[in-house]
C-alpha cells in the first residue's frame, strides 16, 4: 500500500470535523421534547475511516446531517477546521443511501452540478466530471439519465459527485443498504480500492451503518451508537490489516464483540434497569407475531441455540432486520440473549410446539406479563366500565414519551399482539379497544410480572 | 391529455387547515385590498378617461380568424404572467417563514373570491393606468384570465416546493448550490410537472373569462376589444344566430388546436421531469413533441441561449447559497414575529375602519345586509345546480368510469367540453328563456350549469376509473345488488372526487352568477335577483361602494360554505373512506 493513501496513514492527525456535546431533539405533540442524540462528542481526523455503528433509531444519521450542517444541533456545536458551521459544511461531500441524484441532469450534468455551484469554468468542469465518470467505472454513460441505470450504477454517480469535489471529508449515510448484496459487495471492495490509491485527495470518510461487517470491514474506528436517545455506547479501534478477509478468526471475533454491544441491554443506560418495566421505558420491538414464529422455528432447528451474527449471514439479513425480533423474543421470555448467543427458553420450546389454541393462550400470557405496553392495555381496560376504551386513551399516555409516529407504531403492535393472543379486540371505525374473556382471567399476572414466565434455558 | 387525473383546482382549499379567525382575517384583508384598488382609481382620475375602445366590433366573418388569434394572444400573455407569479410567490412562501404566515391563507381566500369580481374592482386601475390607449382594457382582460389561472398554479408549484423529496433538498444544499442554481436544477423541475397540469387545467377554465372579459361594461361605457368573445355578443346583440354558430365552431376548433399543438406536447415533454417515487399512471405520447425532437431546432435554440444562461448564472452569484442560517437567536426571531404580526394586524384593523367608513358615506352601511339578503337568492341556485348537477352526473360519471372502453371514447368529448367555454351558449340559453316566458331567476341555474355542471361529472369519471378493479371483480363476484354495491364500494370510492367536483362546480357557479344573472338577446335584458346581478349592475353604473360591497360579501359566501360544508365532508372522506 502506498505511503501517501488514506488507508496507509497512521498515528494522531489533525482534527477535520470537531463535534462538540452535540444534543438533538425535537418537539413532541404534547409539547414535550424528544431526545434523538444525548451529548454526543466525536473528532474526525485527518487519514481515518469512522464508522457510525447503530440500530434504527440511534440517530446516526441525525448525526451525520448535523456534521454536513443541514441541521443545527439543539445544543453542542460542530466545527470544521475551527470554524463553527452555521450552513451546509464546505469541506464535505455526501453520498445518500436513496443516491439523491437529479432525475432530469444526465449523469454529466449530475457529476457536474457541484462544481457549478462552485462556479469552476465550463471546460473544467467537463474535464474534471469526466475523469471522476471514468474512474468510478461509468464512462459510457455520461448522457444517460439516472432512472436509465440500475441502483448500484445510480450509486456510482452519487460516488462520482461526491468525489469530484475533491471533498476533505467524504460523509456516507449507508450507502450500500439499497443495493442487493452482491452489487453492493463489488462496489465496496471498489471504494476500498478508490481509498488505497496513492495521493487520494479526500483525507477522511465518514459512513453511517447498521451492518456490522460492513463497518469492521471499511473503518479504523468504529462508534457504536445506542438508542432512546443516541449516544455514544462504545468506541473500538478496528487493528485488522487491509485487505481484511471476512473468514479471519480476528474479523469474526470483532463481529462478534460489536454484536455483543450492539444488543447488551447491561450497555444501555442504567436507568433502563432500574426503572420497573413500563411502556414509556421498553417500547414493543417493531415485531409480528409472524415473524416471531418464524424466528422460533429457526432457533428450534438449530437444535435451540444459535449465533446470531450467523444467523443474520444465513438469512442474508441486516441487525436492522434481525434485531427486533430478537429484542420481541427476548422481551416475552422466547428466547435468552447472551451476548451474541441466542438460546431457546422452556416457554419458547412450548410455544413452538403448542397446537394454535395452545400456543394462544401461551402467548397472551407472556404478551400480558411481559410486554409493558400489552399490560397497560389490559389492565386499563379490565378497570374501565364494560371494558372498552377508545384508541385515543392510550395515545394520550404514550405521547409523553413518544413522537406522533412512534406512537402508532406502538399501538399497532400492541393490537397485533393482543389480537393474536385474544386479549383483546380493536374496532378499527370506532377506535375502540374491547376486552376478551380470555384476559380477565390472566389480570394477576400482572402484579406477579416476570415470574409468570420461566426464563430457564434449555 | 388525461381525464384520469382529477381536476384539482380547489384541493388546497379543501386541505387547507387555517383557523376560522385567519380565515376572518384574511378575507377582511382582501376587502381592504380592493378598497384601495377602487380608491386609488379613483383619485386618479375623478372622470374616467375618454374611451378608447370601440363598443361593439364588426361581426363581418372574414375578421373572425385575425379575433381568434387576438384572443389567443390574450390566453397565452395570461398563462406567462400567471407562470412568473407562481414562481415568486410560490418561493416566497415556501422559502420565508414571516411571509408563509401571510401568502398562504391571502392565496386560500383570492382563490375563494370570484374571478370576475376581480375584474370588477381592479378595471378603472387598468383604465386609467394606460389613459388614452386600448392597452388600459386589453389588461384588464389580460388580468380577469390571469385570475382565474394563477392562484392553482402558485398552489400546485408552492406544495411541490414543500413536499420536495427529503435527500434531494439534502443534496442540493450539500453540493452548495447557488439561490438561482437551486431553483433551476432543483426547484422548477420538480414543480414542472405540477405546474403543467394544473396550467392546463386552468387554462381550459380561462377560456370562459376571456370571453366574459373582452366586452366589459363600467361606468355607463361599454368596451370591446377585437376577439372571439366580443364577436359573440355582437352577434348576439344583432341577434345573428349563424354567426355564433360560426364562432362556436371556430372556438371548438382553437380548444382542440391549443391541446393538440400545445398542452399534449407540454405535458410528454415535462415527462421527463418525474421523480422516481411518482411512477406514471400513463405514458403521455405527443406527435407534435416528437416532430419537434426530431428537427435540429430545439438545439439550436438551446444552443443561442446558453450565454445567457451562463451570464445569469455569474450575475445571481451574489445572491448567495440556497441556505438557511442555523443559528437562530430564539429571543431575536420571536420578537421580530410579534413585531411583524402585530404590523400586519394594525395595518388591517386601521384599513378595515377607513373601508367601512368609506362605504358608510358612499352607499350607507346597510348596504352589507342588503347584498348578504341577495346572496341567498344565489346561493339558493349554486345549492340547487349541485344537487341536480350530482344526482344525473355521478350515475353517469360512475358509468363511464368503470367502463374502459367508453372511458377512451369519452375522453376527447370531455376533453372539449372542459375546455370550452359555456357563455358561449348564453345567447341560445337566453333566447330560449325570452321565447318560454321562463324567469331568469329560473332559468339563471341552466346557465350556470352550462360550465359548472362538467366539473361533478369529471371528478367522479376520475374517481371511479380508479376503485381497483380486483375490488370490481370482487363485489360482482359476491353477486351483490346495486344498493349494496353503491353503499359499501362504488359511493365510498367517489365521495372524495365527488367533494372535489362539487367544490369546483359551486365556486364555477359563483363565479358564472356575475354573468348569468344579467343577460340580453337583442334588445332585450333579463335580469336576476341575486348577488352576482348586484355586482354586474354597480360595476356598469360604476357604483364603486356597491362593487366593493357586493365583491367583499360573495367571497365570504364563498370562503364560508367551502369551510362549514366541503371542508367538514372532506376531512370526513380522508379519515374514513381514503383508499390507502
Amino acid at each position: 500500500m502506498a505511503t501517501h493513501s488514506l488507508l496507509a496513514r497512521t498515528g494522531p492527525q489533525s482534527a477535520l470535523i470537531d463535534v462538540d456535546h452535540v444534543s438533538m431533539s425535537f418537539a413532541s405533540a404534547h409539547g414535550t421534547t424528544l431526545p434523538v442524540l444525548d451529548d454526543v462528542s466525536l473528532t474526525l481526523h485527518e487519514g481515518e475511516i469512522v464508522a457510525l455503528l447503530g440500530k434504527s433509531g440511534s440517530g446516526k444519521s441525525t448525526l451525520l446531517r448535523t456534521i454536513a450542517g443541514l441541521i443545527a444541533p439543539t445544543s453542542g456545536q460542530v466545527h470544521y477546521r475551527g470554524t463553527r458551521l452555521n450552513g451546509a459544511n464546505p469541506g464535505v461531500a455526501m453520498v445518500f443511501q436513496s443516491f439523491a441524484l437529479m432525475p432530469w441532469l444526465t449523469v454529466q450534468d449530475n457529476v457536474e452540478l457541484g462544481l457549478r455551484a462552485r462556479g469552476v469554468s465550463a471546460e473544467e468542469r467537463r474535464e474534471a466530471a469526466l475523469a471522476a465518470i471514468d474512474l468510478i467505472g461509468l464512462d459510457g454513460f455520461e448522457t444517460a439519465y439516472p432512472k436509465e441505470l440500475s441502483g448500484g450504477m445510480r450509486q456510482r454517480v452519487g460516488f462520482a459527485r461526491a468525489l469530484v469535489l475533491q471533498p476533505d471529508a467524504l460523509l456516507m449515510d449507508e450507502p450500500f443498504s439499497a443495493l442487493d448484496v452482491l452489487t453492493a459487495e463489488n462496489l465496496r471492495n471498489e471504494l476500498m480500492t478508490l481509498l488505497a490509491q496513492p495521493d487520494f485527495p479526500t483525507k477522511s470518510v465518514c459512513i453511517v451503518t447498521h451492518n456490522i461487517e460492513e463497518a469492521v470491514l471499511l473503518a479504523d474506528r468504529v462508534l457504536v451508537l445506542g438508542s432512546n436517545p443516541g449516544r455514544i455506547k462504545a468506541e473500538v479501534g478496528v487493528r485488522i490489516p487491509r485487505p481484511r478477509d471476512r473468514r479471519s478468526p480476528t474479523f469474526e471475533a470483532m463481529v462478534d464483540q460489536l454484536y455483543g454491544i450492539l444488543t447488551d441491554r447491561a450497555g444501555q443506560s442504567t436507568a433502563d434497569k432500574v426503572a420497573t418495566p413500563g411502556p414509556l421505558t421498553h417500547p414493543l420491538p417493531a415485531a409480528s407475531v409472524g415473524g416471531l414464529a418464524g424466528l422460533i422455528e429457526i432457533v428450534h432447528a438449530h437444535n435451540g441455540q444459535t449465533d446470531l451474527p450467523d444467523l443474520a449471514d444465513e438469512l442474508s439479513f441486516d441487525v436492522d432486520d434481525l434485531l427486533p425480533l430478537v429484542d420481541a423474543a427476548q422481551m416475552l421470555g422466547l428466547l435468552d440473549i447472551d451476548g451474541a448467543q441466542a438460546f431457546l427458553t422452556d416457554v419458547g420450546t412450548e410455544w413452538y410446539t403448542a397446537d394454535i389454541q395452545g400456543s394462544k393462550e401461551i402467548f397472551a400470557r407472556l404478551a400480558v406479563g411481559r410486554a409493558p405496553l400489552v399490560g397497560t392495555v389490559v389492565t386499563a381496560l379490565e378497570h374501565s366500565e364494560g371494558g372498552s376504551l377508545l384508541d385515543d386513551f392510550f395515545r394520550d399516555l404514550l405521547r409523553v414519551g413518544y413522537n406522533a409516529e412512534d406512537i402508532e407504531k406502538q399501538l399497532d403492535i400492541a393490537i397485533d399482539w393482543g389480537r393474536y393472543g385474544e386479549l383483546f379486540d380493536y374496532d378499527a371505525d370506532s377506535g375502540e379497544l374491547i376486552l376478551s374473556e380470555v384476559a380477565a382471567g390472566l389480570v394477576p399476572l400482572l402484579c406477579a410480572g416476570d415470574e409468570a414466565a420461566p426464563t430457564d434455558r434449555t | 391529455m388525461s381525464m384520469l387525473r382529477p381536476f384539482v383546482a380547489h384541493d388546497a382549499t379543501l386541505r387547507s387547515r387555517t383557523r376560522w379567525w385567519a380565515d376572518a382575517i384574511v378575507l377582511a384583508a382582501v376587502a381592504v385590498l380592493f378598497w384601495l384598488l377602487v380608491r386609488v382609481s379613483h383619485e386618479v382620475s375623478a372622470p374616467l378617461p375618454p374611451r378608447t375602445a370601440a363598443s361593439m366590433v364588426s361581426t363581418d366573418p372574414a375578421n373572425l380568424p385575425y379575433y381568434a388569434l387576438r384572443s389567443l394572444a390574450r390566453m397565452f400573455a395570461a398563462l406567462a404572467v400567471s407562470t412568473l407569479f407562481a414562481f415568486v410567490y410560490a418561493t416566497a412562501a415556501a422559502r420565508l417563514r414571516r411571509a408563509e404566515k401571510v401568502l398562504l391563507p391571502l392565496l386560500d381566500v383570492l382563490q375563494s373570491v370570484p374571478v370576475l369580481a376581480f375584474l370588477s374592482v381592479t378595471l378603472t386601475v387598468w383604465l386609467t393606468l394606460f389613459p388614452g390607449s386600448v392597452l388600459g382594457v386589453e389588461c384588464a382582460a389580460v388580468f380577469a384570465i390571469f385570475t382565474s389561472q394563477a392562484w392553482n398554479m402558485t398552489f400546485a408549484f408552492h406544495q411541490s416546493l414543500v413536499t420536495q423529496p427529503r435527500e434531494l433538498d439534502e443534496a442540493a444544499r450539500v453540493l452548495r448550490l447557488t439561490r438561482w442554481q437551486r431553483f433551476w436544477k432543483l426547484d422548477v423541475p420538480s414543480g414542472t410537472i405540477p405546474l403543467v397540469w394544473n396550467g392546463m387545467m386552468s387554462f381550459g377554465g380561462g377560456w370562459f373569462f376571456l370571453v366574459a372579459s373582452e366586452v366589459i361594461s363600467v361606468n355607463n361605457n361599454t368596451y370591446a376589444l377585437p376577439g372571439i368573445g366580443s364577436y359573440v355578443a355582437a352577434a348576439a346583440e344583432q341577434e345573428q344566430v349563424g354567426r355564433i354558430l360560426l364562432a362556436i365552431g371556430v372556438m371548438i376548433i382553437m380548444v382542440i388546436g391549443v391541446n393538440v399543438l400545445f398542452w399534449r406536447p407540454l405535458t410528454a415533454w415535462a415527462e421527463r421531469f418525474r421523480t422516481e417515487d411518482t411512477a406514471a399512471t400513463e405514458v403521455q405520447r405527443s406527435l407534435t413533441l416528437n416532430l419537434l425532437r426530431r428537427s435540429a431546432l430545439p438545439a439550436l435554440v438551446g444552443r443561442g441561449l446558453r450565454p445567457i444562461g451562463r451570464l445569469l448564472d455569474t450575475v445571481t452569484r451574489p445572491l448567495g447559497m440556497a441556505e438557511q442560517p442555523l443559528q437562530v437567536n430564539p429571543t431575536r426571531r420571536r420578537v421580530g414575529d410579534i413585531v411583524f404580526g402585530a404590523v400586519v394586524i394594525a395595518a388591517i384593523g386601521v384599513g378595515v375602519w377607513q373601508m367601512l367608513a368609506y362605504v358608510s358615506r358612499g352607499a350607507g352601511l346597510g348596504e352589507f345586509a342588503n347584498a348578504f339578503v341577495l346572496g341567498l337568492a344565489t346561493m339558493a341556485r349554486v345549492v340547487v345546480l349541485v344537487v341536480i348537477g350530482s344526482v344525473v352526473w355521478v350515475p353517469i360519471g360512475v358509468w363511464i368510469g368503470t367502463n374502459p372502453k367508453i372511458t377512451r371514447y369519452a375522453q376527447p368529448v370531455v376533453q372539449v367540453l372542459a375546455s370550452f367555454p359555456a357563455n358561449f351558449l348564453f345567447p341560445f340559453a337566453t333566447l330560449l328563456l325570452i321565447k318560454t316566458g321562463v324567469s331568469l331567476d329560473i332559468g339563471g341555474i341552466i346557465l350556470m350549469s352550462l360550465g359548472a355542471q362538467w366539473y361533478i361529472l369529471f371528478n367522479v369519471i376520475a374517481g371511479a376509473s380508479a376503485i381497483p378493479s380486483d375490488l370490481r371483480e370482487v363485489a360482482a363476484h359476491l353477486r351483490m345488488g346495486r344498493w349494496l354495491r353503491w353503499r359499501t364500494l362504488i359511493g365510498l370510492a367517489i365521495f372524495s372526487a365527488w367533494i372535489t367536483g362539487g367544490i369546483t362546480a359551486a365556486g364555477g357557479a359563483w363565479n358564472a352568477s356575475i354573468v348569468a344573472e344579467v343577460v340580453s338577446y337583442g334588445n332585450t335584458t333579463l335580469t336576476a335577483t341575486g348577488l352576482g346581478a348586484y355586482i354586474a349592475q354597480s360595476t356598469a353604473e360604476g357604483n364603486f361602494v356597491r362593487t366593493l360591497v357586493g365583491v367583499t360579501v360573495m367571497t365570504i359566501y364563498v370562503v364560508g360554505i367551502n369551510r362549514l360544508f366541503w371542508r367538514r365532508l372532506h376531512r370526513l372522506a380522508e379519515s374514513r373512506y381514503s383508499q390507502t
